[in-house]
Formats: C-alpha cells, structure tokens, sequence
C-alpha cells in the first residue's frame, strides 16, 4: 500500500515547480539569473521540469562581473546550450566603460556591489518584470526575511518593512510598469538539500565544487585564489593548496575551502558536518558589516 | 525518507520563545559557529550580559535596533528523521497579521507558556490563531518550568486550564510538554529533573508526530496553472495540464470533470520531467493529459464527477485584514486570487468582528481594521471553484489585493456559499 508521503526533497522540488509556473503564467517578460553557481543550475533544472516537454518560456541572465573563473563560463555556455534558452549577459565591465559605475581601487577592490547596476539596467533595457534567483533564506539573516515574491520599486530597491503578507501558496505578482518582482523558488531549500538534490537527480556542476588543486593565500580567515584580479598584498603568502568552493561568485571575493571532497557523496559528508555557514566561510562582501546584505538587498542586489 | 514539517511559533523574547528555537537549532547542530560568533559580537555590543540569541532571527536593522522581531522569519534544521522549517513570529497582538501568515503553511504549532504565569491573553491568542488557521498540531510548550520548582502539580494546574479554554477551538491534536529552554530540560533530551513526566522531548514529538494523514487525499482537487504545448514534432499534439495536487489522488483512468466547462473526460496519463508516474496525490506538481481534446485553460479546476468542490460568487469568510492604510469596509470593491484564479470582488455584508483574545462576536460592525479578523460576505466577478477552508486549506483560502497599491491587504478562509 502506498502511504502518499512525499520525501523533503520532492516536496521541496514540488513548491519550487509551482512558484515557476505561476512566474511564467502571470507575467509578460521573465528573465532567471543564472551563474553557474550550485544553487542556479538547481534552479535551471527544476525550470526545465516545470516546462517538460516544452522549451523554457523566458531567457536566462548572467551579471557577469569579469571577474570569472575560467571553468565557470565554460560550464554555463554548455548548459544553456543544453537547455536551448537564450543567454542575456548583463555586463559589469560595459556598466563601467559606460560610466554608470565606477571601480573600486585598492587591493581589496571588487566588483561586487557593482553587480547591482548591471542587473538593474538590463532589467530596464530587457523590460523584464519578473527576475528569478538562487538565494536561499537560510544563506543569511537578511535573506531569511525576503519573500518568494519580492516586490522592487522603481529604483529596484527592497523595502524590508514594507513587505506583502505572502500566505499559503498564493503569491501576488502585481506591479506597475517599471516595477518589477523578484523571485526565489529556493527559498526554502538549505544548503544540504541543494546538494542533496544534486546527488538524488545527477545534476552536473562546475569543477570547481570539488577538490583540486590551487595557487592560493589567505585574507581575513579566507583563502582567496591567486589570479589575475586580486592583488596579492605584502605578508600574503601564495601556497598550492588542496581546495574546494563552496559558492560561486566574484572571483576577488569569493574564498576556497580547504577540501578533499571530490564527489558530491564526499561534499555531502562534508556539508552535513561542517560548522561554518558556506557564506561565512567563503564571501568576502558579507564581512563589511551585520547588515551588509541587507544594505545592499536595498539597493536591488540579488 | 526525510518528510518535511513546518511549523509556527509566536512570541516574544520574554516567553523565552528565541532561547528555544536556539536551543532547538543549535543542540540539533543548525546554528553555525561564525553565526554564533557575530551573535555573540553584537550582543556585547549592545551591552547585554548573556548572548542573545533571538539576534539569530532578528536579522533586519530595524529589528536589532529595537530588540524586538517585527516580521515572520523562516528557519532551518533537520534530523535524520525530519527536515523542519519553522515560521517564527512575533507574539504581539499588533503582529496578528505576522503571526497569521507564519501559521498558513503550518502543520504545527508551538505555543508558549511561563509557567510563573499560566494561561495569559496572549497563550490563549495563539492557540485560537493556530485553530483559525486550521493547524493540525498544537503543542503547548510549559516553559521555565525550573523556576517553579519542576512542579508537576503547576504543570497538572495549566494543562487543565488550558484543556478547558480549548474546548472553545477546533483542534484535532493538543500536547503538552513541560520544559526549560535555557536549561534544556525536554527540549532535546529528556529531563532528569521531572521523573514524573512520562512523555516525549519536544524535539522527538517533533519527529514523531503523524502528520500523513493531515492532508486531504479524500477530495481530488487539481487547479490548473499551465497548459503546456511544445508545438515541436516530436511532441506535436501533446497538450498538458500542469498544476499542484491541492487535494486527493489522480491517477491514469480516472474519469474527471473540468470546471467551469462541466466536460468530462478520462486522465490519460499523469506526466513529470522524470517520467510517467502511476498517481499523483497532494502536494505533487505534475501534468495532466487527457483523452479527449477540450478547452482547458488556467484557473480550471480538474475534479471527478462524483465529488466537486462548490461552485459559486457568493461566499462567507473569515477575514484578517493586514492593510495599515486601509480598512475593509462594506461596498469595498478588491481583487482576489483563489488557487489559480484571479478574480475581483466586492464586500456584500460585514457580519461581525472577532475579538481574538476573548472569542467574543461583536456585532454591527462598519468596517475591519489593521489586525482584526472578522467574518464577511462576498460577491466575486466570477465563480470561484472551493471547499471550506476546514476541508481542505488550499482550495479554501485566498488573499485580497488592493487594485490601486498592488499590496496584500486580506487574507481569507472560506466558511461556505453565504446563506
């Protein structure tokens, strides 16, 4: 007899599919962000099961910083080539050459926040009312506050006190013209289920989620890779090292693990026992302050 | 295989409601040690004498700022048994509308007692919001029980208040567990402390407790979201109805009915990206095909003949009303969205006002105001496909929308066709 019980991982994969298909039923232009990052190709694949046996009904985008690891752009072209959408590339190198940004100096300079006027000027330019993203709510504090529909103003900012009531599974869309809504199928998937879910359904990932070897040094309890976007400061010292990422961001501010996980059973393993949250251990850009993210989720980051 | 249980909690950093949900998270390995470290670092800051971990939720700057949780914060942590997200909210009567929204989605709720005070307005606030909200479990949490001496006869002295207030509710499940959250006692571990207690730790009642047979897989309910058509070779005539389960089990076979059209026709095949599969039940979303080639489209409910939901613009609800700027007022015209279906509607009668503390029905009423909840007639600008809200909570409930602001002002569980 069948007990009609369905495992977290489907019933989590089940909520996700039903917040994809509401995106794509009720809004004109949406738009899913996708880096190459774990969490982005979960989101990639359960957009392709919400849509099964139809191609994607929106494109995928890139904020792409420059700052990129080499392995990572290579995997994200073959896996929109494989998914047949379109890739937009909101470029944080043309939002300087343009002059809306300007770069941040100094050693410890990163084109992170810079992020946010790329998204936001595709996002006019494109027309897009809808953007997906990979942000998990158990990620950090900010995000835990964050709805699935994220209402964005005008200037794509976020107003944490002023937020919809989102009940059930009923999810309100509505908007302006010019406005636009955020939205996070994962919002309740941790860490572990992510990884989880890539062991149960075989999902490909960048190599760089498991161990190899690396030139790198350490900064601020982090070790950051030694490349040609970080300036590596005197008393630094670049040793090869045994290493794995826990996320994929900003090649200046995205740090290694020490690793020797090189399957996802062995990351799992290491997941479920690790006691340091993967942004704490690996994100520069959340250090600036107890609300950084918040400050920057503000001011339209993801 | 790990099943997933959300649960609520509501209130305040007095109730010792933080340094439970910490103790739960962090004696189940949830809390990481950099989190604990900035905790830790912010407490000092602010010049509090012990960690403060309900800064591990609080986590917007207004928050911090005040020391208060403004806002429904979602945490996790799992056992090998369970995967648990909960919604913690804030327990004061002016974050009804928090406490409403973190308890839509619960299987569970946690209300918290201090057993120096017993049963208090706000106890018996949560446990009647839990059973508005039609959560299944409610476990009464006797905290502090350390500074009562671990008395059995105190813990004897609520239980029984608490049993005779809640006779009032509707509620299918009521447990009571007397504990310490700073202390730990019967939070993980069993306590040493209350011999005479004979039941479970919270945290194994919460991975034990039966929450199968909450879902309604009696009244097959498939809202359509999606009509999916490839318009490829491969796939040419396909036509697939994509939705969430909201209700029972389909399966290939099966005869159904498509409202509003009222044509029938027989499941061919119940589709996923991985495959055919032999049924589907609720909460799974899948895609439906069918034999016959009829109109089908978004906001359709698919259903068997012989059980079908109600059919109707005129309907009775209770109402929580969660708009600062505006109140619900008799003749109020508002957009509504039910399952998959958007609507419009308009305030027909106002019925009577709940006081949430007392229960008590005020009558006369001209208009529903921030954080009340109170029950309403309704006319809609088209049928919507329902059950009452005490049948299934998917197909019975819907929130309201201000046509002008664009924001989520209601949020309503249907009782019935209004009489």
């Amino acid at each position: 007899m069948t007990t009609y019980q369905l495992s977290h991982l489907r019933a989590l994969e089940a909520e996700s599919v039903h917040i994809i298909r509401e995106v794509a039923a009720e809004f004109e232009r949406p738009v899913m962000l996708f880096s190459g990052g774990k969490d982005s190709v979960v989101m990639l694949r359960l957009a392709e099961k919400a849509f099964w046996p139809c191609p994607l009904p929106f494109p995928v985008m890139h904020v792409d910083t420059g700052h990129n690891f080499a392995e990572v752009i290579e995997f994200r072209d073959r896996r929109v080539a494989e998914s047949g959408t379109r890739l937009v590339v909101a470029s944080v190198q043309e939002a300087i050459d343009r002059g809306l940004v300007r770069e941040e100096t100094g050693p410890r300079a990163s084109r992170n926040r810079l992020q946010t006027v790329a998204l936001l000027t595709a996002i006019e330019q494109h027309g897009f009312d809808a953007a997906f993203g990979g942000a998990r709510r158990d990620e950090e504090k900010a995000r835990a506050k964050e709805r699935v529909f994220s209402f964005r103003d005008d200037f794509g900012q976020w107003d944490p006190k002023n937020q919809r009531p989102e009940l059930w599974s009923l999810y309100n869309g509505r908007h302006h013209q010019g406005e636009h809504i955020r939205v996070f199928p994962l919002s309740n998937w941790t860490e572990l289920d992510i990884w989880q879910y890539v062991e149960e359904e075989g999902i490909d990932l960048p190599e760089i989620y498991f161990a190899h070897e690396r030139d790198v040094f350490e900064r601020d309890g982090m070790l950051l890779a030694d490349s040609e976007f970080v300036t590596v400061m005197d008393g630094e010292e670049v040793t090869r090292r045994k290493v794995r990422y826990r996320t994929v961001g900003d090649a200046s501010c995205t740090g290694a693990v020490e690793s020797t996980a090189s399957t996802v059973a062995e990351v799992i393993a290491e997941v479920a026992a690790t006691r340091i949250t993967e942004r704490g251990a690996t994100r520069a850009d959340d250090r600036t302050s107890e609300a950084a993210m918040e400050d920057r989720k503000r001011e339209g980051y993801f | 295989m790990a099943e997933l249980l959300r649960f609520a909690t509501a209130g305040s950093v007095d109730d010792g409601k933080s340094t439970l949900i910490g103790r739960l998270l962090y004696d189940s390995k949830a809390i990481f040690e950099d989190q604990l470290a900035s905790v830790e670092r912010t407490s000092q800051q602010m010049g509090a004498e012990y960690t403060n971990l309900a800064l591990l939720t609080d986590g917007l700057r207004a928050e911090r700022e005040q020391g208060i949780t403004i806002d429904v914060a979602y945490r996790y942590f799992a056992t090998p048994k369970r995967k648990f997200i909960i919604a913690d909210t804030p327990g004061h009567i002016q974050y009804t509308r928090n406490m409403v929204t973190g308890a839509s989605t619960a299987d569970l709720a946690l209300v918290l007692v201090d057993a120096r005070n017993g049963i208090v307005e706000q106890s018996r606030r949560h446990a009647f919001l839990a059973s508005l909200l039609r959560i299944p479990h409610l476990v009464v949490c006797v905290n502090k029980m350390d500074l009562v001496d671990w008395s059995e006869e105190r813990f004897e002295e609520i239980k029984a208040e608490f049993r005779e207030f809640a006779t009032k509710l509707d509620v299918a499940d009521l447990s009571f567990i007397p504990l310490s959250a700073l202390l730990g006692d019967n939070v993980v571990e069993r306590s040493t402390n209350m011999g005479w207690y004979e039941g479970s730790s919270l945290l194994h009642h919460l991975e034990e407790v039966h929450i199968a047979s909450d879902r309604n897989l009696i009244d097959a309910r498939f809202p359509v979201q999606y009509v999916l058509r490839p318009f490829s070779n491969e796939w040419h005539d396909y036509r697939g109805y994509a939705g969430t389960l909201a209700g029972g089990v389909v399966k290939p076979g099966d005869e159904v009915i498509v409202l509003p059209s009222g044509f029938t026709s027989t499941v061919r095949s119940i589709d996923t990206a991985n495959g055919p599969v032999e049924e589907a039940f609720t909460p799974m979303s899948v895609a439906i095909t069918l034999d016959d080639d009829i109109d089908v489209s978004r906001g359709d409910m698919i259903c068997r003949p012989h059980n079908q939901p109600h059919v109707g613009q005129d309907i009775d609800a209770m109402v929580c009303w969660m708009s600062e700027q505006t109140t619900l007022a008799p003749r109020a015209r508002l957009a509504l969205k039910h399952t998959t279906r958007s609507a419009r509607c308009l305030v027909k009668d106002m019925q009577y006002r709940l006081d949430v503390n007392t229960l008590h029905r005020e009558h006369g009423i001209d208009a529903l105001r921030l954080n009340e909840i109170g029950r309403v007639s309704l006319r809609t600008t088209v049928p919507l496909f329902y059950d009452e809200y005490r049948r299934n909570r998917t197909t019975g409930s819907f929130v309201l929308i201000d046509e002008a602001a664009n924001t989520t002002v209601g949020a309503g569980m249907i009782l019935g066709p209004t009489q």
